[in-house]
């Protein structure tokens, strides 16, 4: 059940059509142009596109389509590239398609309080437009200044008030979709609800491989009045874990429940001095938004919950700028790791909060039989976990050992009972780590779901959703009873 | 595996291999709600209980047959809720009808759907298959969202058997304001307090009459009420349980009963021999009116939504159609888990 390999392609028929529907200069095919597509945000994997289209309205991006549909062209979306795992990697003897000329706010209305935007406007741009009326839009990724609208629907995107507030799934209420065959549909509304199967939340989280966003509705919320961050030290993880456990059972949902560890604590402070003791095992960074009564009586409650779990110190900002202080520490949180190792590789497990301790108790096992350190961060209410794992990709063997580290992390968050990703996505880096968290039938349906969408399995190629072919391979297929269907799929 | 999945599995393949309709059947609340329903019934109510609830994770995991007020009693026991608040039905609704039929109650608006607090389905699918979509963990984007795809799918897509939810705490405080205002001031308000940082918990225009409901922190709920004015609405969680098992005045009678979904920002409805309850700050209308359906749904349509018909309507338009590319994505996806059109045929769609 291997993918069929590719038919050739008349790569100069397909250049001559594409730059026929394209303005001129959106149609790249040189080695150099193409360059700074090779890759997403997870750099170790590369790859080279045929060519790259630069569409910049929606019926160029149909009319794109229609080609690579008639030529059985793969195509691979691309936002922003700052996916963390290889979900906008080009296939090689495709079409990478980015949808980043298409950055228009095309419509805001503050009564209704929605905005409608292109696919390739950036998240944290419409909160800035939407600023103007009080408004915003929740859900706050920390690669919130570059990443696209368009990427956070295709991967469901979180942020650190998504606790409270919601994921993508919860915030986005309508799209157009270009459909492999370039047709275009529209799904959600601004209704509270659409007819028939919910296919917006279908769409949201599917990683590209259902269709090309062209179009997003979304919820604006209006911005709180107030919010202050309280910022406790543990003396351990465990400690901290029981702190978050300990604020939910007391009926508080704070607006943001972060964690970090001390080797985290460490780089972020040698980066942005955020203010964080480094002699702490852990840190909890716990927000309270809403009116001015309600944050002076929650932040008065978490004090007192954090204390009793055993805090061995507080801090809570008494501003604005030292609340955003507080916070950037967190938000770069990312690139501070990587300025004290030449390279780290970022896992993204969720797990039922109550295996915290157990989980970094093996995470810190990991890391001694590996030999590589890791440092964590956490959305710690949603006990969604980044092991930040370093290693140093010129010496030989230390990518491997990373990814064996990874995929061990992965095995356990499902041994747990939790997930292999909340919030980055499957993409090419988890697509086998999938054969452990589902069984084949479950992987049939998700193919079929794909097929329904897209029949000639043109959008996104081998990403997401492993082939069983694939799972059999690495001896991790989980087949109920022997059984297995839909032989007549085209697996991808 | 349990005795009741078991069953449940050889009865499907039975039926897809005679092709023969099956009823999925809970408490038996929703008969009214869809297309008719045909086939054997096959009932969910054994498969009850309560799988895993830990209060400080905010999951709660249980089997499909389990009565909503069973689940309800446990949460409110540890102060927590389901926040989309769906209705009960005489405590005869079970957990599979509210995920398949996908109700909403009040506070819908301002915390979210059904689907909002899935996080994880298990289902038997048209050929007997069990699966697992979703999980246990409140952030989970592994495989696509086939979970959050039952929440309204009316059963057509599988027969769940256990559901995850989000769970959140009760609000501490809930408390309701009257304003005797019409029905257009009523929206317009909907609209902009929505816009502004209140905790708002439900908003119902009437006869007249505007109820916003607050919930959540004391603190912000007491300066929201100082702010706002209006009278305090005695017996209010009276009045919202009214509205939403539908047993306020306004839905007895013989008249046809549609829900329009629109833009919350549409104008009154109301008409002559069309009374209009609003509700979900505007986004929610009933109608009693005896427009014929194709009326109906165009005027929903051109308000951006689509229309129910609820009670006294012919159910072959109990739903309105999506578009027909999006219809043709509703067959392949039917076909795909239910091949031989089994489950509740008919209940969503006359063809699906
Ligand atoms: C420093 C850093 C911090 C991050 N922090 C967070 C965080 O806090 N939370 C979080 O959830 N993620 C985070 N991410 C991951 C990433 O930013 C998100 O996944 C984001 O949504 C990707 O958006 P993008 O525009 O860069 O998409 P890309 O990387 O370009 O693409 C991502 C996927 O979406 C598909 N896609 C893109 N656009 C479309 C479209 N229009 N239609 C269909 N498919 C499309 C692609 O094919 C690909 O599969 C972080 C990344 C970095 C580098």
């Amino acid at each position: 059940m291997n993918a069929p390999p590719p038919p050739p392609i008349d790569s100069t028929a397909l250049f001559s059509a594409l730059a026929e529907v394209l303005p001129k200069g959106a149609l790249l095919t040189t080695v150099e142009q193409m360059r700074p597509y090779e890759c997403d945000g997870l750099s170790m994997y590369r790859r080279l596109p045929l060519c790259v289209a630069l569409p910049v309205d929606e019926q160029q991006v149909a009319a794109v389509l229609r080609i690579c549909d008639a030529g059985g062209v793969p195509v691979v979306a691309r936002g922003h590239g700052t996916g963390l795992a290889g979900g906008a990697l080009p296939e090689q003897g495709g079409v990478l398609l980015s949808l980043a000329r298409l950055n228009r706010i095309l419509a805001l209305d503050p009564v209704a309080r929605t905005a409608r935007v292109q696919p390739g406007v950036r998240n944290l741009a419409i909160s800035e437009a939407a600023a103007a009326h009080a408004l915003y839009y929740a859900p706050d990724p920390s690669s919130q200044i570059a990443c696209s609208i368009g990427g956070n629907v295709a991967e469901n995107s979180g942020g650190v008030h998504c606790l409270k507030y919601g994921l993508t799934v919860h915030n986005v209420v309508a799209a157009r979709l270009a459909l492999a065959d370039g047709q275009i549909i529209e799904l959600g509304s601004e209704a509270p609800d659409a007819p028939g199967y919910d296919l917006m939340a279908l769409l949201v989280g599917s990683e590209g491989l259902l269709g090309v966003v062209t179009e997003v509705t979304v919820k604006l919320l209006p911005r709180p009045q107030l919010a202050r961050v309280v910022m406790a030290c543990f003396g351990s993880v465990e400690k901290a874990g029981q702190g978050v456990a300990a604020i939910i059972a007391a009926g508080i949902i704070p607006a943001g429940l972060e964690m970090m560890d001390k080797l985290a604590i460490a780089a972020v402070e040698d980066f942005v001095k955020a203010g964080y003791p480094l002699d702490a095992e852990a840190i909890l960074l716990a927000e309270s938004d809403g009116t001015p009564e309600e944050v002076a009586n929650e932040i008065e409650r978490i004090e007192a919950v954090l204390k009793a779990s055993g805090a061995t110190a507080m801090r809570t900002s008494k501003d604005e700028a030292e609340r955003l202080r507080l916070w950037a520490g967190r938000k770069a949180a990312f690139p501070a790791v990587g300025r004290i190792t030449p390279d780290y590789y970022c896992m993204d497990g969720t797990i039922p909060r109550r295996h915290l301790g157990e989980v970094l108790r093996k995470i810190a096992g990991y890391s001694d039989e590996f030999g590589l350190r890791c440092a964590n961060v956490f959305h710690a209410g949603d006990g969604n976990l980044h092991p930040l794992i370093f290693y140093d990709a010129n010496k030989p063997g230390d990518l491997e050992k990373a990814e064996a580290f990874g995929n061990r992390i992965l095995d356990l968050s499902v041994a747990v009972g939790g997930t292999i990703t909340g919030e980055h996505g499957v993409g090419v880096e988890k697509i086998d780590a999938m054969c452990t968290q589902f069984h084949a039938l479950e992987l049939e349906a998700f193919h079929a779901v794909k097929a329904a969408f897209d029949p000639k399995g043109l959008l996104n190629p081998g990403k997401a959703v492993p082939s069983l072919h694939r799972c059999a391979e690495m001896g991790r297929m989980h087949i109920h009873a022997g059984q297995t269907r839909h032989p007549e799929l085209p697996r991808f | 595996m349990t005795d009741f999945i078991e069953q449940a599995q050889a009865r499907i393949r039975a039926a897809q291999a005679s092709a023969a309709p099956l009823c999925i059947r809970g408490g038996g609340s929703k008969d009214f709600l869809g297309g008719e329903p045909v086939g054997e019934r096959l009932d969910t109510g054994g498969h009850a209980g309560i799988v895993a609830y830990d209060p400080s994770e905010l999951v709660l995991t249980v089997r499909a047959g389990t009565p909503l007020t069973e689940v309800a009693a446990t949460l409110a026991a540890s102060g927590q809720c389901l926040p989309f608040e769906p209705p009960l039905f005489g405590g005869r609704a079970t957990v599979g009808g509210c995920v398949a039929s996908g109700l909403s109650g009040p506070r819908r608006p301002y915390t979210g759907a059904v689907r909002d607090y899935l996080l994880g389905v298990s289902l038997i699918d048209g050929r007997g298959d069990c699966l697992k979509f979703g999980g246990q963990v409140m952030k989970n984007v592994a495989g696509f969202d086939t979970f959050r795809l039952q929440a309204g799918a009316m059963g057509t897509l599988g027969l769940i058997t256990e559901v995850s939810f989000k769970v959140l705490p009760t609000p501490e405080a809930d408390e309701t304001r009257v304003f005797e205002v019409p029905a257009a001031d009523a929206i317009a308000t909907m609209n902009r307090l929505a816009g502004q940082p209140l905790p708002l918990a439900g908003a119902v225009h009437h006869g007249g009459r505007l109820r916003l409901r607050l919930a959540g922190n004391p603190a912000a709920v007491g300066a929201a009420l100082a702010r706002l004015g209006g009278e305090a609405l005695p017996d209010a969680g009276a009045f919202w349980a009214a509205i939403r098992e539908q047993t306020d005045s306004f839905f007895a009678g013989p008249a046809p009963l549609w829900r329009l979904a629109v833009r919350p920002t549409a104008p009154a409805l109301a008409a002559d021999g069309v009374d209009e309850l609003i509700d979900w700050g505007g986004g929610q209308r009933w109608l009693r009116c005896a427009l014929p359906a194709d009326a109906v749904q165009a005027l929903a349509a051109s308000h951006g939504g689509h229309a129910s018909g609820w009670r006294g309507v012919d159910c072959r338009h109990a739903f309105q159609p999506p578009t027909a590319p999006v219809m043709a994505l509703h067959r392949r996806l039917k076909a795909s888990f239910d091949p031989a059109g089994i489950l509740n045929r008919g209940r969503l769609y006359p063809d699906l």
